[in-house]
């Protein structure tokens, strides 16, 4: 009886303490960003983005979902806008990214020829190729909400990993890094 | 006569009066409404704790838009609520719907009732047995001890 006692009586705390261990582990790992409780999953994963066809800017070539169908290796599609902060700081990552040799093509996301072309000249352009989605469908076909978003293709065509919001030096090594080796 | 001419002249003005313009998008009454209930139910991603009639967020405006294109058209709610669950996934939904990854969600209120019922079940098991009544003798000095 008496031990029976102890342990209730150690119940609460035990309970509040394996609590407090939980949230703090919890607040930790959104600190190491390995947790994101605003991130969702992107039902485009496993699956071929869906039937698009955008054009480029300035007269220029666009792309369309054919031509996403079988790179040569894995490779990223970039969602952008001229007028997005947080792609700005997405942009160094890019430009280090298409620098190793992984392509990049770039979707410029509600944004005007002009815009685009300034952005570019003043933050690199890391794109093999650029396409236009100005009305922004394309985009909600995607499941995109917000930009920057980068998908992850395989050599097959298929999306394999969604990040949204801006690709930093953390995810790239934690994340695609494995991934990319994973389906190269 | 002189009705059916105020009639024709006037009921095309009714119906008009009727129309509303949401997002740029022209509809009769009971279209919006039903707009509104689909758009009620459906989450603001940008937001997040919004629904996509409540947001002002640009995404949300265009997701009211393309809800409002496909009610008039004539679809049902149904095919419009997929049609955001296949872009966004069912986190769009406000009210997830039963599935494995929901289960838990649903049945909790029930595991915590059967969790009660357990607990007041054990509690009775380990109620000591009620006191046995007083003999006679006992009765006869609980008496006596309260007289005094």
């Amino acid at each position: 009886m008496d031990t029976k006692r102890r342990v209730l009586f150690a119940a609460p705390f035990a309970a509040a303490i394996a609590g407090g261990a939980g949230f703090y582990t919890l607040l930790r790992r959104m600190q190491d960003q390995k947790y994101d409780p605003h991130a969702l999953p992107s039902p485009l994963i496993g699956h071929r983005p869906p039937a698009f066809s955008l054009p480029g800017l300035d007269n220029a070539q666009g792309f369309s979902n054919t031509d996403l169908r079988s790179p040569v290796k894995p490779m990223l599609v970039n969602w952008f806008a001229s007028w997005c902060v947080p792609c700005v700081e997405e942009a160094p990552v890019l430009g280090q990214l298409a620098k190793l040799g992984l392509p990049i093509w770039g979707i410029a996301y509600e944004d005007t020829p002009a815009a685009v072309a300034n952005y570019l000249n003043q933050y690199g352009n890391p794109f093999e190729r650029l396409a236009s989605d100005s009305s922004g469908l394309t985009a909600i076909n995607w499941g995109v909400y917000g930009v920057p978003e980068t998908y992850l293709i395989d050599r097959d065509g298929i999306v394999r990993w969604r990040w949204a919001g801006a690709l930093d030096q953390n995810v790239v090594l934690q994340t695609l890094t494995p991934l990319l080796e994973r389906y190269s | 006569m002189r009705l059916y001419f105020i009639l024709l002249v006037f009921l095309p003005g009714i119906a008009l009066a009727q129309m509303v313009t949401r997002d740029g998008v022209t509809l009769s009454g009971p279209q919006e409404q039903r707009a509104e209930a689909i758009g009620d139910q459906l989450r603001c991603l940008v937001c997040q704790n919004e629904s996509i009639e409540d947001s002002s967020a640009g995404l949300a405006k265009q997701l009211r838009v393309i809800i409002r294109q496909q009610v008039v058209a004539g679809d049902n709610s149904k095919d419009i609520m997929n049609f955001m669950v296949q872009r966004y996934g069912i986190f769009v939904l406000l009210k997830p719907p039963l599935s494995k990854l929901t289960l838990l969600l649903y049945a909790s209120p029930f595991l915590a009732l059967l969790i009660g019922f357990l607990a007041a079940w054990l509690a009775r098991q380990n109620r000591v047995a009620a006191v046995a009544p007083l003999s006679a003798a006992e009765a006869a000095r609980l008496d006596e001890l309260l007289k005094r």
